[in-house]
């Protein structure tokens, strides 16, 4: 078993042990890899994680339903409106709750474009690690029109904190519509300016076709979802599986490949990008007036306008976030996994319940911690410069790699 | 494209039973998947079975947690609980085992429980991790160590008579000063 504790004692054929990160460029977020090194071609590699270890499942032990919403903002942080929707929709299923029709349309919309948000950088930021600078440009552009549009929606730009237990912390802005209409059209634009430049560029190519292969039967065993089992021709999709929120009234497909390769990781995002956009466009014809939130007084929360105004919304809101065991969200005392479709694959909730109003705990399945791990195995016997496009393919978030 | 298949719930219910009538602790049918509960020595068998036998055909690992009941306001068999969750992309359904681990005496052997890393590739890094924040070791894991938490580090954060500031460790973890601190200027 190789290890990164293990001494370094003799240095034999030409054989040189290398650290790369937790604090490296070409590592996203905080991982380290160690190396035994023969020329170019790594023998050997070991994986450490847990450098951004913050410990959300315990602190979701002590925290409300509602209050986890904004540490779920920090898993994912490059898609935090999925992580509060995916929690929410989590709990709902718990306690048993139905949310207005408003509500799943918005959700759904909101997913999307932030799958868009999430995808564009990770496309962005593969073709830059592998020395094409423009494309991370183009695709920040498109991110940051994303980005206004989340902040004129939730007031923040990265920790939205959007999605309530029943409902949304408030409604869409006015001229939500035209915004995001514009922003898809500029979109479609960019992701057709990358297939034109990627898919016939042969030092792109060179670099990532037939790297990193994972086969189906090891995406299965080790339980990888999202876009890079789909590369690997895993047919499976959340979206599809058991439809959630709006998803079985609109008309979308799953694109899948059979290579595995980064190759097939990059297209299979790309193609996703277009049905995100499909998908929006859709869902935006379905958005019509009417309530955001479930009108449940044992497990939603008020508007909170009207908590200024109303004498009885100010009861029912103390009633929801004060503390002890009277108030708050009291689900039944029992256990449930839920799961939605994130941008990089399962992100699954394991809540077990007291009946109090804090869960008595919260386990986060995320895509990267599962999808993570084969990567220690495809560097065996590959090049070193092949890690690069790897990892960047992969588009691990420390965030929910850690918790 | 792997499409969620209510009817064959009642189809795994049956075979598991089947199978296991016995040995089962309880069973639950959840919106999509069914929940079977078992001592910890059984959980290996049961999980062989679902991946092995061809009807069911469980190949597709999903996620495997652990959870502490002490002090649950319902009895429960034992304190811990491994709570492995699987896919079968025959029958389009999921499925939960939940093994049951009971702590350890006093200052006696730690919680063990069969590794399920032989089965599936996933449950390595998984398993590490219960290890890590749970303490429950996994007989014949090829590769027992701590995963997130610090290599050093004593105790297991997850546990539920584990405090939630801590017990003091982060004071006592050793700081790099660049300037050593008698010599740092006083504002």
């Amino acid at each position: 078993m190789y290890s990164y504790e293990q001494e370094v004692t003799e240095q034999t054929d030409n054989v040189v042990h290398m650290n790369v990160g937790p604090s490296h460029p070409a590592m996203h977020g905080t991982l380290r890899v160690k190396m035994e090194v023969q020329g170019e071609r790594i023998l050997r590699a070991d994986q450490e994680i847990g450098f951004l270890h913050t410990g959300f499942e315990k602190l979701g032990e002590h925290r409300t339903y509602n209050q986890f919403i904004t540490l779920s903002d920090r898993l994912n942080y490059f898609s935090p409106l999925n992580n509060n929707i995916g929690f929410a929709l989590a709990v709902e299923e718990l306690i048993g709750l139905e949310t207005p029709r408003r509500c799943h349309v918005i959700r759904t919309i909101l997913s999307e474009m932030s799958r868009l948000a999430d995808h564009s950088l990770c496309v962005g930021a593969m073709a830059m690690d592998l020395g094409a600078f423009t494309s991370i440009l183009w695709t920040f552009v498109e991110r940051e029109k994303l980005y206004d549009v989340f902040e004129a929606v939730t007031g923040t730009r990265l920790t939205t904190s959007y999605a309530r237990v029943g409902g949304l912390a408030f409604d869409l802005p006015a001229d939500f519509e035209k915004r995001v209409t514009a922003i898809l059209d500029s979109m479609e634009k960019t992701v057709d300016k990358l297939r034109g430049s990627f898919y016939k560029n042969r030092i792109f190519l060179d670099r990532v076709e037939g790297v990193g292969v994972i086969s189906k039967e090891d995406a299965l065993s080790y339980g990888i979802t999202g876009p890079m089992a789909r590369a690997s021709g895993v047919e499976y999709d959340l979206r599809k599986f058991k439809p959630y929120l709006i998803y079985d009234e609109l008309d979308f497909d799953v694109p899948t490949y059979s290579e595995g390769d980064c190759l097939a990781r990059y297209k299979v995002r790309l193609d996703e990008m277009d049905q995100s956009i499909r998908l929006v466009r859709q869902a935006m014809k379905r958005l019509e007036p009417g309530p955001i939130s479930a009108q449940d007084q044992k497990h939603a929360l008020p508007d909170k306008l009207s908590t200024y105004t109303d004498m009885e919304s100010l009861i029912h809101h103390f009633k929801m976030v004060m503390p002890g065991p009277d108030h708050g969200i009291n689900p039944p005392v029992t256990d449930l996994y839920s799961a939605t479709e994130s941008p990089n694959g399962e992100l699954g909730w394991h809540l077990v319940s007291d009946g109090g109003s804090n869960p008595w705990r919260v386990r986060v399945r995320p895509p990267s911690f599962i999808n993570y791990p084969i990567f220690g195995k495809l560097m065996e016997g590959a090049m070193l410069a092949d890690v690069v496009a790897m990892l960047a393919s992969f588009n691990v978030i420390a965030g929910e790699l850690d918790r | 494209m792997l499409v969620y298949r209510k009817e064959n719930l009642s189809t795994l219910a049956a075979k598991v039973e089947g199978a296991f009538g016995d040995r089962l602790l309880g069973k639950e049918e959840k919106t999509l998947y069914v929940q079977f509960s078992v001592k910890a020595a059984d959980a290996k068998s049961l999980i062989r079975f679902l991946k092995d036998s061809p009807e069911l055909g469980f190949t597709y690992f999903i996620d495997c947690c652990g959870v502490d009941y002490l002090k649950y306001p319902r009895p429960m068999p034992e304190r811990f609980a491994v709570v492995t969750t699987l896919l079968s992309p025959a029958l389009g359904v999921k499925v939960q085992v939940r093994a049951f681990v009971p702590a350890s005496g006093n200052g006696s052997a730690p919680a063990r429980i069969d590794s399920n890393a032989d089965l599936f590739a996933g449950a390595n890094w998984t398993e590490r991790e219960i290890f890590d924040l749970y303490g429950i070791e996994f007989t014949g894991h090829p590769d027992m160590r701590r995963i997130l938490m610090p290599d050093d580090y004593e105790g297991h954060p997850l546990r539920k008579d584990y405090p939630l500031r801590g017990r003091g460790e982060r004071g006592a973890f050793p700081v790099y000063h660049a300037i050593p601190a008698d010599q740092a200027p006083k504002d």
